[in-house]
């Protein structure tokens, strides 16, 4: 299975690398926003960066200092290319919109079984769709 | 999304640029949801300090101030990431520090109250039932929508701002009655006698359940909680769970039975909490290197009450030598504890209380955590504990008197 249809999305169409995570994200808890590496101890992507990447996350956590987090992601070029988040929270999708960063919600195939991190995806928020263009 | 005629001239630039540009990112937030308009909204709470708006935020509203935007409703902040009376004892960026003054001012200039506090619900402004406002930061939002009644999303600091500019918010969430029923019940078989006690079922329910749209309600319980406990509890189920309303039955106004604060929907899942849960709860945080040596009250800040419990806890005793103790609370908190000598007690024993600001968001943290070679941070407050991560905090969530015999003996168990 190489495309994904999504059920809410936002943003201009973008390509990148897949960060796919088995765990929430909030880049309040689990981020050094100074890096884009994922600090939390025991999250799942521990050491992972997130920079420039097309992320995968099954859920949002938590913050409404997200909401800022985003935009200075952006101004300090460390931002990723694409939240494609399994549920959200209104904050994630605040922030993004707010950074001019791609964001989608819902997914009809669950990421962790299409593809890996690695893979290469374009994300169309206008049709809602995210194809995996090379496997890694 | 339908527009009146008030929002079409606000797009037309009848209010200006800053409102037009506010309505414009509603619009795009609101589409997102499927929101088919807007509801006029009576009070803001917005956060917005240095360290989570950076040096990118603070440039935005350097230049929204210069497009004139003015705030329409009243509008309050949430707690900051500086208290400049301990600035520079804490090792915090003096350069940091003049950017947080002219972002102060710059809020200011916008006609923004800042009233630096995360417990607005507590001290400042309390919505009535069916009250549409626009709140930051989580713990807030869910006691607007749970104990009041009130309606809000979690609204980030820019989209709270553009409330404040226009005067609305999309429609979507907790504003429409459809996402308000309970999803879920959770019974409460557990004494819950201490604040962290409430934030451990926050803990428990929140993490089993991550979804903004879940919503819990909780019955069974045998006396009538404090506004400290649903404050913690809240806020810790905004944390873990990411979320944003509960109904506590008896308690919230829009739950006055099971059946009427399920509202129709059929329980998918029926949770029990028992005291032997909530003691597993503390026995799951691993004590690291065994460091006891920072101990904090905070996220969200202390009310007038938990100030008093505290001054009377940590009363003819000393924090440890080598040890760090912190509380944090707003202004006013702080000025009726002074006047009443609880603030003194604290004092005395060694206590930092830093006014105006939460722990996890001050700025300069995880130089702080190096320079003073802390590994573990014990606290009363569920939140906190989870939120703290990203600076590398082991954490260890502790009951109120356990905390305060840490931060007194430095023997953590």
């Amino acid at each position: 299975m190489n495309r994904i249809h999504v059920r809410r999305a936002f943003g201009p169409a973008v390509e990148g690398e897949a960060l796919v995570s088995e765990e929430g994200f909030s880049p309040r808890y689990d981020l050094d926003r100074w890096t884009g590496v994922i600090t939390r101890p025991g999250h799942r992507l521990e050491g992972a960066s997130i920079v420039d990447k097309v992320c995968f996350f099954p859920s949002a956590k938590g913050g409404i200092a997200a909401g800022w987090a985003f935009y200075d992601l952006k101004w300090k070029k460390i931002a990723p290319k694409a939240f494609i988040f399994g549920v959200t929270n209104p904050v994630m999708v605040q922030g993004a919109i707010f950074a001019g960063i791609p964001i989608t919600e819902g997914w009809d195939l669950d990421p962790r079984q299409a593809l890996r991190s690695g893979d290469w995806v374009r994300v169309e928020p206008t049709n809602r769709t995210i194809e995996v263009l090379r496997r890694a | 999304m339908d527009l009146t005629p008030e929002e079409r001239g606000i797009l037309a630039g009848t209010r200006g640029e800053a409102a037009k540009r506010a309505l414009e990112y509603q619009m795009a937030v609101g589409a997102f949801w499927g929101a088919r308009r807007f509801v006029p909204v009576t009070n803001v709470h917005m956060m917005g300090d240095i360290e989570v708006m950076g040096d990118g935020g603070l440039q935005w509203l350097r230049s929204e101030a210069r497009l004139g935007a003015r705030c329409i409703v009243p509008t309050t902040t949430n707690a900051r990431c500086i208290d400049f009376a301990h600035c520079e004892r804490l090792g915090q960026d003096a350069g940091e520090a003049a950017k947080e003054r002219e972002l102060i001012a710059c809020l200011q200039g916008m006609d923004v109250v800042t009233t630096d506090t995360c417990i607005n619900y507590q001290t400042v402004y309390q919505p009535h039932l069916g009250e549409r406002v626009a709140w930051g930061d989580t713990g807030t939002v869910i006691y607007a929508n749970s104990v009041f009644g009130a309606r809000s999303n979690f609204e980030s600091g820019p989209a709270a701002l553009a409330a404040a500019l226009t005067g609305r918010t999309p429609e979507y969430g907790f504003h429409l009655d459809e996402h308000r029923r309970g999803t879920f019940t959770v019974q409460l078989d557990a004494a819950l006698d201490d604040l962290a006690d409430w934030g451990a079922v926050g803990k428990l329910v929140g993490q089993a359940h991550q979804n903004y749209f879940a919503v819990p309600v909780i019955h069974g319980f045998r006396r009538t909680p404090t506004a400290d406990e649903l404050k913690h509890l809240g806020a810790a189920l905004a944390s873990y769970g990411s979320m944003a309303m509960f109904h506590f039955v008896g308690v919230t106004p829009e739950a006055p039975s099971i059946e009427a604060a399920l509202g129709g929907n059929v329980v998918a899942e029926s949770v029990v909490i028992a005291g032997e849960d909530i003691e597993r709860v503390y026995r799951g945080f691993r004590l690291g290197d065994g460091d006891a040596r920072l101990v904090v009250f905070s996220g969200p800040q202390q009310s007038l009450l938990e100030m008093k419990r505290l001054a009377a806890l940590f009363a003819g005793r000393r924090v440890r030598a080598g040890s760090s103790c912190f509380v944090t609370t707003n202004s006013g908190v702080l000025a009726q504890a002074r006047r009443l000598g609880f603030a003194q007690s604290l004092e005395e024993a060694g206590v930092t209380i830093l006014e105006g600001v939460c722990f996890y968001i001050l700025q300069n943290l995880s130089a702080m955590r190096e320079a003073h070679r802390w590994t573990n941070m014990v606290s009363n407050s569920a939140k906190i504990v989870n939120i703290i991560g990203a600076h590398r905090f082991n954490t260890i969530l502790r009951r109120t008197a356990e905390c305060v015999e840490i931060a007194c003996s430095g023997v953590l168990r």
